[in-house]
């Protein structure tokens, strides 16, 4: 109503400084996320040729196109191919699940690493391994559950009518730390070669990595993607506030519980098929929030970070002078430091 | 107080004999008082022998960790302050791993000493992360601190023992806080540091109750702040790193024994701390009977077992409203 005291002219004014700032950001969006493609391509170029033997460009087209000898074909299409795919997936689902839950719970502590959700997804997984066995698919799935029943845990311990961002960071370490003690009870009695299967699985890599694996890592990371951006609008509008968001037609308590089941699904299958590979989820959705400025949301650009964190540390982590390295000790290490970092600026804007 | 003191005595001394009678292997009443007073070669008078040291570190430990505990939640006003939950524990098991792996050290005595360095180490990281803004350690922010330090150390510790499987083996067992190896020989470099702490938490008791009406308050009173709260820390990392090293990481004892001794006797430090020396002890020995029980013939490691019991407390703890907004 505002607008009408305005005049004509001032009007016209303000409508071309909104549409040239909404312009701005989306020019600056989109080249963000043209970057970040360029760079993601380009990784996953790099951990494809390099590696104990380096291949060309021309062996990479060749193989692809059937043109090469067995062994390139074996190793690029074989060995490589898969890890790099499941890499790059993996982190996009670990990227988008983490903004998601960040962005939603308006916290940037809230991501799934912290809240839970990772350790009930790993003794799931520890469960499976040292007592029943399994491995690859049906190891998968109970991670997968692991995942969603703890999530939904401690949603229920969290809720009083709401979600209360601190209440649910700390259940959700209180729970975590629950799991953990299951899992090392379960670590205890096994026998030394589970033992080195989960503490492999759990350290989180990509050596095992598979073409099996890959459809169902790719469609569930599809819909997932797809649907988190159908919620992102709602979810921009709960940055408002609770009760803002609610008093513009926002149903609060169903849009949280929706983009936390889609978060837990497209995370728990990431780790079902990777293991946890630390601070993906947490780093990616700050990270890319300051390449696309403040007002902008971050979902898809957040995702294709995380694809490149987890290509560019399975890189170093393969070329380690010593030893081959599992990606989740890279990103851990590295990745920590950062989080410290996050936090002693959140705490000096007073934000935590 | 006299009244919950005598009651919970009592209860320490049933919960010790329990911790002799129940194992893995039953053995009757008349063995052990046979044991505990002649000489034989009986297969129970070995199991009892066995169990009476293992009793004595439950309780040393029971009592340093719930002093601990006690202290850290008196001095940060932090209801979920754990000696764990800070991550303290993380840096012990990687100093350990560490000089398993690169200096080969293979007896508990020499991991004594490196577990302290670390578990001191990792204690002044987290308290100085988490008290770095302006209106000091929060309870959110310490905790996250401590998490997140914990699990940067953590991958550390995997990447050491990734490679190595032979100190995986070995790792994994002081992991999980276990009290069932204890030798009396082993504990004794351990207890001049044990007793420090305790004697240290003890003098410092009337200042803390002064430091929980607020740090003007206290200022008013004529208390050097400062001063207290770093020689109360320092007895804390004391406590805990001497308890890491002799049990490994026993979790939530710390977190859970200050809260039943609020709930018994009210919010003044003096009484709490009085109770704590004695809820620790029968919390830790209590949780080793029952670890032996549930699963025999095989034992159930006590720092599983605290932690099992531990967490949900600290989700309740979390989940209340007063906390959550600290």
């Amino acid at each position: 109503m505002d607008a009408c005291l305005l005049h004509d002219s001032q009007r016209h004014d303000a409508m071309t400084d909104l549409q040239r700032i909404r312009r701005a950001h989306a020019i600056r969006s989109l080249t963000v996320t043209i970057m970040l493609v360029i760079l993601l391509v380009a990784l996953a170029l790099a951990d494809l040729t390099l590696g104990h033997r380096v291949y060309s460009m021309s062996d990479l087209v060749g193989a692809v196109w059937g043109r090469s000898d067995e062994g390139t074909r074996f190793v690029i299409l074989q060995l490589r191919m898969p890890r790099t795919l499941i890499g790059c997936i993996a982190g996009i689902a670990f990227g988008m699940a983490g903004i998601g839950f960040q962005h939603l719970l308006r916290n940037m502590m809230a991501s799934p690493d912290i809240i839970g959700i990772t350790a009930g997804a790993n003794t799931a997984a520890i469960f499976g391994i040292v007592v029943l066995g399994l491995s690859g698919m049906p190891l998968a799935c109970l991670a997968v559950m692991g995942g969603l029943l703890t999530a939904l845990l401690v949603m229920a311990l969290a809720w009083r009518g709401s979600f209360d961002p601190t209440r649910l960071i700390l259940i959700g370490i209180g729970v975590a730390a629950g799991f953990n003690a299951l899992g090392s009870w379960l670590m205890v009695r096994s026998n030394q070669w589970d033992i080195q299967a989960a503490t492999r699985w759990l350290t989180g890599s990509l050596a095992d990595a598979q073409w099996s694996d890959l459809p169902i890592l790719a469609t569930t990371t599809l819909v997932g993607a797809m649907l988190l951006l159908a919620l992102d609008r709602n979810v921009s509008t709960l940055q408002l506030g609770p009760e803002m968001a609610a008093g513009l037609g926002v149903r609060v308590s169903r849009v949280q519980f929706e983009v936390i089941i889609v978060g837990v699904l497209l995370l728990a299958v990431a780790t079902a098929t990777t293991g946890p590979i630390s601070f993906i989820s947490f780093l990616s959705g700050p990270i890319a929030a300051v390449l696309v400025g403040r007002g902008t949301s971050a979902l898809i650009q957040s995702g294709l970070v995380g694809g490149c964190l987890v290509l560019g540390s399975d890189i170093v982590a393969q070329h380690l002078p010593t030893t081959q390295m599992p990606v989740g000790i890279i990103t851990s290490i590295v990745g920590g430091p950062v989080l410290i970092l996050i936090m002693v600026l959140m705490t000096r804007r007073q934000e935590l | 107080m006299v009244l919950s003191g005598l009651i919970l005595a009592v209860c320490l001394v049933m919960v010790c004999a329990l911790s002799l009678v129940f194992g893995s292997r039953s053995v009757s009443p008349s063995d052990i008082l046979h044991a505990l007073s002649a000489s034989s070669d009986d297969i129970a008078v070995s199991a009892i022998r066995l169990r009476i040291p293992r009793t004595v570190l439950g309780l040393l430990v029971g009592a340093g960790l719930g002093v601990a505990g006690t202290l850290m939640q008196g001095i940060s006003r932090n209801p979920l302050a754990d000696p764990s939950i800070l991550g303290f524990n993380t840096g012990a098991a990687l100093a350990i791993v560490c000089s398993i792996a690169f200096f080969s050290l293979s007896t508990p005595a020499q991991y004594v000493w490196v577990g302290l360095l670390g578990s001191a180490t990792t204690a002044l990281v987290v308290w100085a992360i988490g008290s770095l803004g302006p209106s000091g350690p929060s309870p959110l922010r310490l905790t996250l601190a401590g998490v997140v330090i914990s699990s940067v150390l953590g991958s550390l510790t995997s990447a050491i023992l990734l490679p190595r499987i032979n100190v995986i083996s070995s790792y994994r067992f002081w992991q999980v806080g276990g009290i069932s190896g204890a030798r009396f020989d082993l504990m004794m470099p351990v207890l001049p540091l044990l007793a420090l702490g305790l004697i240290l938490a003890f003098c410092l008791t009337p200042g803390i109750n002064a430091l929980t009406l607020g740090d003007q308050m206290a200022e008013g009173l004529g208390m050097h702040v400062g001063r207290v709260r770093s020689l109360a820390w320092l007895a804390a990392i004391l406590l805990c790193a001497s308890c890491t090293a002799l049990a490994g990481p026993i979790g939530f004892v710390g977190l859970v024994v200050p809260h039943v001794a609020r709930l018994l006797i009210g919010p003044d430090y003096r009484r709490i701390m009085a109770l704590s020396i004695l809820i620790g002890p029968l919390l830790v020995v209590g949780a080793d009977v029952v670890g032996r029980i549930i699963t025999r013939p095989s034992d159930v490691e006590v720092g599983i077992v605290t932690a099992l019991i531990g967490a949900p407390v600290f989700v309740i703890l979390a989940g209340h409203r007063r906390t959550a907004e600290v």
